[in-house]
Formats: structure tokens, C-alpha cells, sequence
């Protein structure tokens, strides 16, 4: 079933394999993956859709949580949440055809973001569905190439952050004379 | 310059100056590694540095003795190996510190920071092969980074649930010269350890321990790592239940404990596993639930509520659903309940007081029923034989490494640990050729213990190599082969669910033990006969130095008890099939 993740993570070489990784190993094929930096540029967030097995879903979470690099780790598969996708699409789009196709853009909210003799770029934000009804409509008008962004998705509720504090280094060790591996 | 936080503050160093700087202030004193072209600067730095190097002769055995030394010290560990081919063998022995959750800090070096992805020479994408091998991984590429992250290696693998680190340093930043500047603290935001258990669910734990009428501790590797032996005592005599420990767990209650009852599982006794089915409180202690312990999983415990503490939340309810859980370090968690149940003693002691004593008669019952009694032959030396003859001689307190297979089980079977850390054993990934390698990491460790290695004459030859490192250190392992001939386990499996077809585990050509001994210049023998078999202990006992003593038992005994795979762990097969009288 699909699960999507919310994560809050260092922004750090690595960080994302560590993650992707624990999806990778069981096999699970990922949906869609975004992620960027928050505004602090140290921090990323990353929101995952996932083909995961029901009985895992709470374990991989988990599983995320303890990752050192991963601050925070939320389910937000039922949570309240606002979700949405980018859409960018490039359409053929002969004169004929023109008006009608600004036409369904405006139904769904997309606009165009350039406009060519050969076609336009629509661009739309929406829930996932929607942009699955959008790109069928416009597979009527002729040719289409998407770019999806994948599902970005913020909690509705705030979840109080919990971070750990910095932590003492032990004083040094008093070294013995030297010349143990010669 | 030398002052309290470092000796070498300002002063100018290279990379590999100053990772032993920073190895030393976390008080490392000896490392197992095997050097290599691009960690000819650390092996130059440490020509002439106090910490010891011990030379290994394969890189996997490095990892393996550095997490033999963890496993008998509580302390991190440590190995080190060249880039490519180094890095690539120490993954064994890292996967096998994650499984058992073994504080180990690997040093990888890569090629030159330049380099990195022109498939150089003896270049390997380490950092990523070994980030699903280890707790956390690291690639350093700035000297800058170095002292911290090395810092952050050591507490993320001593803290929490530990497990293995690895940083991997390109050559440019050993060779690099920069100030050391003594780190003085590490942030990790995301890294996040529980360590006191919630107060109000520790209440409510012993409250139901106290009204469970067949309570069962279930204690495992979490104990050891936790030094949480002395609380887990009091806590088992606190309300006099009975108590097993795991493969990982033995020691953490003595074995000569009158609550003790022995190890659970596939390969567990009559009375661990029949107490884990009729139990109505399993008080679950830094275990995971594993599958050899559990056997099949919806028939386990399926009487009990259960009351589960771990300092690592992803392992609550991951196998089985807790009924109380408990996220905390379980030393601390142990001192609360144990508290908690002194202080509702008056008031709730008589609620299963009665029902209580009639389980410990009941589990007292099994074990005479069916104990773990070793088979003994008067012309055959017996596997269990062998086992029971070594617990004689170390009654309890010389530490044991073993290798994987069926001699592991017959040693956790039958001979005793009166202390945590004595007992020492690939759990979790069951990794042939670690109880050679194993055992010299825990001889460095305590220079005067009485270390037994007993191996497989599978395993023993995944390790020989090792000889060399032992007579070269003048380390006094005392080897013992439980030679059967065979790879025991897999034989046992052939012979019971594969209809005796035995596929590839006849280990012929077996080298002689006298002779092979000989030549690395130390002594050892062959023996075969029970009246030679305490004898010939005793004289490798007395031997100063090592000693390599290949017992050749029967070649076709199998472990009992045993849970089939699949199968719940009451429905456990005792014993062979006994012939049919005519
Ligand atoms: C590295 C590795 N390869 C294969 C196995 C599978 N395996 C488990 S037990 C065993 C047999 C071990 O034989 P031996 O060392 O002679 O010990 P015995 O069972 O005879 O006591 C094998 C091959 C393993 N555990 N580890
Ligand atoms: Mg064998």
C-alpha cells in the first residue's frame, strides 16, 4: 500500500542513500522522492511515496527515525496534511487547437508558462489525481511530454521537535613513550 | 601546548598524526589492521605512537578481533584496513558487529580526494557498500572534519544501541598538514537516545509483574551491552521468577543461578521452551524477538502479555506487540522497576504470590524432565562430552569464543558463564571463521583470562591464517576443534529434511593438528578417544602459550533439543528417532 513519508534530515552526503536505502533493501519500488533544503541550509526535507507492505509500514518509520542523520520521521499517509505535485507539461498545440487547450488549462488551474508557434508549457500544482485527469485530458489534443515533481506533503498540525544537545568530549589521555610498532 | 584537553593543541600534524591523536584521547590502546598503499601514512605515524597495532593476516579478521575485544570488554573496538580489496573484506565482520550490536570504529582509507571516482587504483565506493553495514559510515574528505568526526564515530558507536562506525579517509587528508585543534564537543541533532525508561510505564510493569501468576524474565544481548547483570539478578530474585537468557544474553544471569533455567530457542532446552509457551508475563529485556528465538512467531508466548525494554524503539513490538513498552537503557529501567517493586511489595505481593511458586515448581518440573544432560560414549569422544569437559575446567569463568555451527550450540548448551562478557559468539549473523579471530581480540584485551576458541573444523579453516598472529603475540589461545568431519549444521539438515543427502559437507583432508601447529612453532594434537580427552585439556591448559587441540568426536550427532523451522517452539524434537524394537 502506498505510504507517504515526511522527513526532516541533515543536509549531508549520504543522508538521502541511508533512507532510500532502507526502502531499496526490502525490495520496495519508490513512488516519488523530493527533497531540498529547508530555511536552515544545514536541514533537508524530504517527502517519500512508497509502495510499502502494510505490516512494515510502522517499522520503516522507526527504522527511518534512528538514522543518525534523520531528525524527524513521520507517517503522513492518514495524518491531516496538505499534499500536493507539480506538473509541467509540454503540448503540441496547432492553432486549431489553441483556445480549446488554454481552455481545459484554465479548468484545472494550470497555466502557460511559455508559448511557442509549435505549443505551450502548462504548468499546474494539484493532488496527485487531479494531475492524473489533466494529463488525460490533454492526451486528447495531442502530443504530450510530464514532468511530475513527486508529492510534497507538510503536516497540517505542527510536531514538536525533539534534538539532541552537543555533547562534551573526554579530556586527553596522558601518552606513553613511544615506539610500540616499530 | 600540552595541556588538559589535548596534548598537542596548535601543534602542526598531518591527518594521520591526528587521528591518533583523536584514537587516543578516546582512549583506544590497541588496533587490528592490515596496511595498504593508501594508509602507508597512518601505518608511518604510528612507526612510533604508543597505540600497538596488531597485525592481522586478513582483513575480515581484523573486524572480527576488533569485535572480539568489544564483546569482552564493553569497549569500542577497533580495525583498520587499506582502501579496495581492505575495505571489502572488513564487510563480514562489520555486519556481524551490527547484528550483535557491537561498538566497533572501523578506519578505511580511499584513494586521494582527486581521485575519488576515476576508478583509481584500489578504489572502492566504501562509504557506500558499508552504509547497510554499519550503524552510521562517514567519507572524510577534509582534514578539517577529521578530529570531529572522529569523535562522532566513537559516541555513536559506544552509545544507544551500539554497533559498528566506519570512516573512510582519502589519502590527501591522512598526508595534509593542518593545526590540531582538540575538539571539544560533537552535535548529532538527529541522533536520539532514550536512556530513562517512562516512569509511569515502569509503574504499571511492576504491577503486572507482580499480579502475573507464571511470570518469565526473557533476557538477552541488551543485558551485556547495558552491564545490566547486577540489576537484572536483583530483579529476578526480587520476584523469584524464572529467567532465561539468549545466545546473545548468556552470562548477563549467571548460569549457576537458582532462577535460571538456560537458553530459549531452536536449539534451547524442554524447560526454556516450554516455560516461554505457558508463561502469562514475558518480561522482555534487551531482545529482539529473533526468529531462532521465537520459532514460529504466532505460536510464540501465546499466553503471555508482554512487558518489553530497549533502548532502540525500532525493535518494540517489531516481532512481537508489547503490552507495556518500555524505551530506555535497561540498567536504568531495571533499578526503577526493581524499585517499583520493592515499594508495592506489602500491598501486591500476595496477588500471585501462590500461583507463583507453583510455576517455579512447574519449571523446576521441566527441567528435571528433560535436562540438558551431556551424552557420554566409552569409545567414542561425544560433542556434548567435549563441552561438558571443558565447562569442568572452567567452571564458569574462562572466557569462550566459538566459531558457528553445531559445536556452538553444544558449548551454549553445556557450559556455564557465571559473568556477562565471558561468552563469545556471532549471534545474529552467524559468521563462520569469527571464533578464531574472535578469540584474539578478547586475549588482547584480558593478556592473563583462560580464552577457549572452540571451533569447527569447517570454521577453524576459514581462520588458520591467524595462527601466525597468535604465535607472533605469544597469545596463549587454547584452540579446541570439535572435529566432526563435517559441516555439522548443514549435515544436520540434509540428514533431517533433505532425505540424508549429504551435498558438499564432507570436510576431508583435514590437516594434521600436531603438524600443522608445528609449523607456526607451537604445540598441538590430535585426539580421539574419551579416556585421552581430559588429559589432554589439562595439558593444553597447562601450556603457557598456545595450544591447538583437534578433538575428533562423532561424526554424526545431532543437536537436540530442536524446533524445525517453522514449527512453534513446544513442538520441539527431543531427541533422534530411537530404533524400533523388533
Ligand atoms: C561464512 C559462512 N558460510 C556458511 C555458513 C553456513 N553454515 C552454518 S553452520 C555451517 C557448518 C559449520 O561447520 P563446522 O565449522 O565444521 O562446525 P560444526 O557445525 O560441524 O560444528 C555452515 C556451512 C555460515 N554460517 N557462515
Ligand atoms: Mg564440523
Amino acid at each position: 500500500m502506498m505510504q507517504l513519508i515526511s522527513l526532516l534530515m541533515e543536509n549531508k552526503p549520504g543522508a538521502l542513500m541511508r533512507v532510500t536505502g532502507l526502502l531499496t533493501a526490502r525490495g520496495y519500488n519508490i513512488e516519488s522522492l523530493t527533497v531540498a533544503r529547508t530555511t536552515d541550509p544545514a536541514l533537508s526535507r524530504m517527502s517519500i511515496l512508497v509502495d510499502v507492505e502494510p505490516h512494515q509500514k510502522a517499522l520503516v518509520i522507526k527504522q527511518m527515525s534512528r538514522l543518525v542523520n534523520v531528525l524527524q520521521a513521520a507517517d503522513l499517509s492518514e495524518a491531516p496534511a496538505a499534499r500536493r505535485e507539480l506538473l509541467l507539461a509540454r503540448i503540441k498545440a496547432p492553432l486549431p487547437n489553441r483556445a480549446a487547450i488554454l481552455k481545459e488549462a484554465e479548468i484545472f488551474g494550470a497555466r502557460a508558462i511559455d508559448s511557442s508557434p509549435e505549443g505551450f508549457v502548462l504548468e499546474v500544482t494539484s493532488e496527485g489525481e487531479k494531475l492524473d485527469e489533466f494529463i488525460e485530458i490533454l492526451g486528447h489534443y495531442g502530443e504530450l511530454e510530464v514532468t511530475r515533481s513527486g508529492m510534497v506533503a507538510v503536516p497540517l498540525e505542527p510536531k514538536k521537535l525533539k534534538l539532541s544537545r552537543p555533547r562534551e568530549v573526554g579530556p586527553a589521555l596522558e601518552t606513553e613513550p613511544a615506539g610500540a610498532n616499530r | 601546548m600540552n595541556d588538559k584537553t589535548g596534548h598537542f593543541r596548535g601543534e602542526v600534524m598531518n591527518g594521520a598524526r591526528m587521528l591518533l591523536e583523536c584514537l587516543a584521547r578516546e582512549q583506544v590502546d590497541c588496533i587490528f589492521g592490515y596496511p595498504g598503499g593508501v594508509t602507508l601514512p597512518f601505518y608511518d605515524a604510528m612507526y612510533d605512537h604508543p597505540i600497538r597495532h596488531v597485525l592481522v593476516r586478513h582483513e575480515q579478521n581484523a573486524a572480527f578481533a576488533a569485535s572480539g575485544y568489544a564483546r569482552a570488554t564493553g569497549r569500542v573496538g577497533v580495525c583498520c584496513a587499506t582502501s579496495g580489496p581492505g575495505a571489502t573484506n572488513l564487510v563480514t565482520g562489520l555486519v556481524d558487529s551490527l547484528m550483535d550490536s557491537i561498538p566497533v570504529v572501523a578506519i578505511t582509507g580511499q584513494v586521494a580526494t582527486r581521485l575519488i571516482g576515476s576508478d583509481a587504483f584500489q578504489e572502492a565506493d566504501t562509504f557506500g557498500i558499508t552504509r547497510s553495514c554499519t550503524k552510521h559510515n562517514y567519507l572524510v574528505k577534509n582534514l578539517a572534519d577529521l578530529p570531529q568526526i572522529v569523535h562522532e564515530a566513537f559516541h555513536i558507536a559506544s552509545s544507544g544501541r551500539p554497533g559498528p562506525v566506519l570512516v573512510d579517509i582519502a589519502k590527501d587528508v591522512f598526508q595534509g598538514q593542518g593545526r590540531y585543534e582538540p575538539v571539544s564537543a560533537i552535535h548529532l541533532p538527529g541522533y536520539k537516545v532514550v536512556v530513562d525508561g517512562h516512569a509511569g510505564q515502569v509503574r504499571r510493569a511492576a504491577q503486572m509483574m507482580w499480579e502475573a501468576e507464571r511470570p518469565l524474565v526473557y533476557a538477552g544481548g541488551g543485558i551485556i551491552a547495558a552491564a545490566a547483570h547486577e540489576e537484572l539478578r536483583e530483579l529476578v530474585e526480587a520476584l523469584d521468577a524464572p529467567a532465561v537468557c539468549t545466545l546473545m544474553g548468556l552470562g548477563g544471569l549467571s548460569s549457576g543461578h537458582p532462577n535460571f533455567i538456560s537458553m530459549p530457542g531452536m536449539h534451547g532446552s524442554y524447560a526454556a521452551n516450554m516455560a516461554m509457551t505457558e508463561t502469562d508475563l514475558l518480561i522482555a529485556l534487551g531482545v529482539r524477538f529473533d526468529d531462532r528465538v521465537t520459532g514460529r512467531l504466532s505460536a510464540f508466548a501465546p499466553k503471555a502479555r508482554v512487558i518489553h525494554v530497549d533502548i532502540d524503539p525500532a525493535e518494540i513490538g517489531k516481532n512481537r506487540a508489547a503490552d507495556i513498552p518500555i524505551v530506555g537503557d535497561v540498567k536504568r529501567v531495571l533499578k526503577r522497576l526493581t524499585q517499583s517493586l520493592a515499594e508495592t511489595k506489602d500491598e501486591m505481593r500476595a496477588a500471585g504470590g501462590a500461583a507463583r511458586k507453583a510455576w517455579k515448581r512447574q519449571v523446576r518440573g521441566w527441567m528435571e524432565e528433560h535436562p540438558l544432560t551431556p551424552e557420554v560414549s566409552a569409545d567414542e569422544i561425544k560433542p556434548q562430552h567435549l563441552m561438558a569437559e571443558i565447562d569442568r575446567l572452567s567452571g564458569g569463568e574462562a572466557i569462550v569464543t566459538v566459531d558457528v555451527g553445531q559445536h556452538q550450540m553444544w558449548a551454549a548448551q553445556f557450559i556455564r558463564f557465571h559473568h556477562p562478557r565471558l561468552w563469545i559468539n556471532s549471534g545474529g549473523l552467524g559468521a563462520m571463521g569469527f571464533g578464531l579471530p574472535s578469540a584474539m581480540g578478547a586475549q588482547f584485551a584480558h593478556p592473563d583470562r583462560l580464552v577457549f576458541s572452540i571451533v569447527g573444523d569447517g570454521g577453524f579453516q576459514m581462520s588458520v591464517p591467524e595462527l601466525a598472529t597468535i604465535v607472533n603475540h605469544g597469545l596463549p589461545l587454547k584452540i579446541i576443534i570439535m572435529n566432526n568431519g563435517y559441516l555439522g549444521m548443514v549435515r544436520q539438515w540434509q540428514e533431517l529434511f533433505y532425505n540424508n543427502r549429504l551435498s558438499s559437507v564432507q570436510l576431508d583432508n583435514f590437516p594434521d593438528a600436531a603438524l600443522l601447529a608445528a609449523a607456526y612453532g607451537f604445540r598441538g594434537r590430535t585426539i580421539e578417544h574419551p579416556r585421552e580427552l581430559a588429559p589432554a585439556l589439562e595439558e593444553c591448559i597447562q601450556e603457557p602459550g598456545p595450544y591447538l587441540l583437534n578433538v575428533r568426536v562423532t561424526p554424526f550427532e545431532n543437536v537436540y533439543p530442536m524446533v524445525p523451522a517453522g514449527a512453534a517452539i513446544h513442538e520441539m524434537v527431543l531427541r533422534p528417532p530411537q530404533p524400533v524394537e523388533a
